[in-house]
């Protein structure tokens, strides 16, 4: 007799854990995002794009969330000559709003809304956030030069004229001989949107994405 | 995963705003998308059961019946509704490569069945996915080899007008295809086995005669044992040089491991003839004749199973190796070790260390013949050991091998593992070309000169024009590419062009190209000013003769583009991009050779002036695996 209530409470408790793991399982790996009305509240999709951008981003990703290993794959598919890892890892921390590791859908789609439906200064705002890799608020010479790098990755290696090193170097030179009006090494959010505003090149290729959903 | 990325490419392209404060050039104007309507069901009726999906999902694959406008052709006004003949339940799977990107085979399908459905709505066979790959190139492989077999079967009965020549070879190869055939295959078989027992028997000894010994029976009845020895090696001699005459290729005859066999069975007798009764060459004459067993071998033209043995010990070749190496491995150590344990004991057996190997051979393997015991106890240990590692070291890989026999017997996979070599080597190129083909897609369509029209200050009909040719997809891609290279500055090109601009700038000492030009108007001027230089630049290479060979790899090239390309190994990369452009790639790449011969080919270099035509594309042929041949067609300019 004191054996069978050994056997029962060993199965009980090989039991409890097996469920308790499945609900660890079951919890970690499915996300259900906020409802259609309060993401059309917070965003500016409108309801049937909502719906199509939930349904192409659920067939991508059937647990609802997506992690960085996912991203990278996914958007290296759009650049098969170069490697586009490193600007999708920078692309996901911008995205990746509440750092946790995992663009929901909810992330997804905002940032989606702000540079598809924002307006300018939500854009540059976002792009400002996209440099800043360490989050302080001020874009130096080392983070523009990964951006830059991370960019010309992209390319790959048969371009023309032929890549040289000190190539990503001179382009952050210009970008911060444009953007650094007080000459202290750092760009701040209000010279880059300030100096942003005053090219017609880049304002012009703000607008350019306007009518891609 | 599910791998269709075309939803995300709305995501990449919002994302490319990140590039638009780092950029130094206006970017070019994005493809509008001008039926813009709202994404609707669609009903495919097929055979009665009725599909249905979004538009954008059959969109994805545009290179596909289903994907493109062929599919207006089953649209049934009545019903508002496409209606395919066909059986549903292969469209399940066709249906579900759409949705999710990866093809399946079920494996309850017939498999010709499966590939007429394929063929039907246009997708190749190549890119069903890793999991059901297999089992496809298996069931496809035996029904090639059931097809084969059958048309073997029907060719072996008729063929009236074949050479005497080739009916020899015929009868020989398939004892079975005329009686004549049959009765010279017993016959062969009976002198191969006659002529084995008499050398046997003629070393038996029989009957004593008034001499001490017994003398063996070749001794005693010198000259029949010659004539039946005569007798047999007369019919192979025949055998032998008829099947020399019968054979479609003597050389390739002569190499082959029966013929070989042959010939050493046959030799020793006329050597024998040849060579006098000389005493010195007598003892030679003698071990010549044990190759007369080589006879024996000739029966594994009669028989099947002696072959896969005989294949199976040359398949099974590592795991003999190992058998051996690992024996002679113990056989060594054990053998120093016995040896300088029985060095003290006297008389002993054990002389020397390879005197040891013998003592090691027959224990090891259990024989035990006992003419050789140790004697002192250290010896004794160390030899009960060595008799208890022998029984592991033997039985270790033994059942590898007899596995190995019995799975090659039971599936014959001879030539079936060279075939499965190839052809997966086929499919990694296959696939390689289409995944290469978004890229060389979007050179190709640059190279046209397309995406000039595409500048900010460009005209809008030149869009218009061009948008027939490339889907809405594509171009959004093609733009988002187009907008990186706005960005950096930089153009996309294809391998052999950044190997001769390499080649030039370090050869011709051009001042490096810096990108770190200023935002002034002038830009656009000069990146299409370059663009046309870039043209010119092989003009100028023809006229300087060092740079010839350059140019030969220039119109050589650019083929070999897609082997360059990272590749990408996971089954999700063939996604729209690379299978848009899959069967895209291959008129493409038909019509990037003629555009690359045109580029160097000047009006002014008569030598080189184009009477070869551009060779002609060939879509079907795809280009990858057999790059020799069109790098020789070209470089005949």
């Amino acid at each position: 007799m004191l054996r069978s209530t050994l056997v029962a409470v060993v199965t009980l408790t090989l039991y409890l854990l097996d469920s308790v793991e499945d609900e660890l399982e079951l919890s970690a790996v499915r996300h259900r995002p906020e409802g259609l009305e309060q993401l059309e509240a917070q965003t500016r999709f409108s309801r049937k794009e909502l719906q199509i951008l939930y349904r192409g981003f659920k067939n991508e990703c059937p647990s609802g969330v997506v992690n960085e290993d996912t991203f990278k794959e996914i958007y290296s598919q759009f650049f098969p000559q170069g490697d586009a890892s490193t600007y999708a890892h920078f692309l996901f921390n911008a995205f990746d709003t509440d750092h946790n590791g995992s663009v929901s859908f909810e992330d997804f789609v905002m940032g989606l809304s702000i540079l598809l439906r924002g307006t300018v200064q939500e854009k540059l705002n976002w792009a400002f956030n996209l440099y800043d890799i360490n989050k302080d608020g001020y874009i130096t010479k080392e983070e523009m030069l990964d951006i830059i790098k991370s960019i010309y990755d992209m390319m790959g290696k048969c371009t023309y004229p032929i890549l040289k090193e000190e190539t990503p170097r001179q382009h952050v030179e210009i970008f911060f001989q444009k953007m650094d009006k007080n000459r202290d090494g750092v760009v701040t959010i209000d010279e880059f949107i300030d100096c942003c505003q005053n090219d017609e090149n880049i304002m012009r290729s703000m607008q350019l994405f306007e009518n891609v959903i | 995963m599910a791998a269709g990325v075309a939803a995300w490419l709305p995501f990449a392209r919002a994302a490319a705003i990140g590039w638009m404060p780092v950029a130094n050039l206006p970017m070019p104007v994005a493809p509008t998308n001008k039926n813009k309507h709202q994404d609707e069901l669609i009903i495919l009726n097929v055979s009665g059961r009725r599909f249905q999906t979004w538009r954008n999902t059959l969109d994805r694959y545009p290179d596909t019946l289903l994907g493109s406008s062929e599919k207006e052709f089953f649209f049934n006004e009545e019903t508002r509704e496409y209606f395919f003949d066909r059986d549903p339940d292969v469209f399940r799977s066709i249906l579900n490569f759409y949705r999710t990107g990866k093809l399946h085979y079920p494996r309850y399908e017939c498999i010709s069945a499966y590939d007429e459905e394929l063929a039907f709505f246009g997708i190749i066979p190549e890119i069903i996915s890793d999991c059901c790959y297999e089992e496809y190139k298996d069931r496809k492989r035996e029904n090639t080899e059931r097809l084969m077999d059958d048309l073997e079967d029907n060719k072996d009965s008729k063929l009236p007008n074949m050479t005497f020549r080739e009916t020899m070879w015929r009868a020989f190869e398939n004892p079975h295809t005329s009686t004549m055939a049959l009765v010279f295959y017993y016959v062969t078989g009976f002198f191969i086995a006659i002529s084995v027992i008499t050398n046997v028997v003629e070393t038996v000894p029989c009957g004593s005669t008034p001499n001490q010994r017994d003398i063996p029976c070749g001794e005693r009845y010198t000259e029949a044992f010659f004539c039946m020895d005569t007798a047999c090696v007369m019919i192979f001699t025949v055998e032998y040089l008829m099947r020399l005459f019968a054979a479609p290729s003597r050389y390739r005859f002569m190499r082959s491991v029966m013929s070989i066999i042959d010939v050493v069975a046959i030799l020793p007798y006329y050597i024998g003839l040849v060579m006098t009764n000389n005493e010195d060459v007598s003892g030679a004459f003698v071990t010549l004749r044990v190759f007369r067993v080589f006879r024996i071998f000739k029966f594994s033209r009669h028989s099947q199973g002696l072959r896969i043995l005989g294949y199976t010990l040359k398949s099974c070749a590592s795991e003999l190796g190992f058998l051996l190496f690992s024996l002679t491995m113990a056989i060594i150590i054990f053998a120093t070790v016995m040896f300088y344990a029985e060095k003290g004991s006297s008389s002993s057996k054990f002389t020397s260390i390879p005197a040891s190997f013998w003592y090691t051979i027959v224990t090891m393997t259990t024989l035990g013949y006992g003419d050789m015991v140790p004697k002192t106890i250290a010896g004794k240990i160390f030899g009960s050991i060595c008799s208890l590692s022998g029984v592991l070291v033997i039985a270790l890989p033994v059942p590898v091998i007899v596995s190995n026999f019995s799975r090659i017997y039971h599936q014959n996979q001879r030539a079936d593992k060279r075939r499965a070599q190839k052809v997966q080597k086929a499919r990694l190129a296959r696939m390689r070309i289409s995944k290469s083909g978004s890229s060389t897609a979007f050179l190709h369509s640059k190279r046209n000169g397309l995406n000039q029209s595409l500048e900010l200050t460009g005209s809008l009909e030149e869009d218009q024009q061009m948008k027939k040719t490339t889907s809405l997809l594509e171009s959004q891609h093609h733009h988002l590419l187009h907008c990186l290279e706005k960005t950096t500055n930089h153009e996309f090109v294809d391998e052999r062009l950044y190997e001769q601009g390499y080649l030039q700038t370090a050869l011709q000492n051009f001042p490096s190209r810096s990108p770190s030009l200023s935002s002034e108007e002038g830009i656009t001027g000069t990146c299409c000013s370059r663009r046309t230089k870039k043209n010119m630049q092989p003009l100028s290479a023809t006229h300087t003769h060092s740079h010839t060979h350059n140019l030969q790899e220039l119109s050589a090239l650019h083929i070999q583009c897609g082997e360059q390309q990272p590749l990408n190994t996971s089954r999700s990369s063939l996604n729209l991009m690379s299978d848009e452009s899959g069967s895209l790639n291959c008129k493409s790449s038909g019509l990037v050779t003629t555009a690359i011969i045109s580029i160097p080919t000047p009006p002014s270099n008569n030598s080189r002036a184009s009477p070869d035509a551009p060779p002609p594309p060939n879509p079907d042929a795809p280009p990858l695996p057999n790059p020799g041949t069109d790098v020789v067609k070209i470089s005949a300019l």
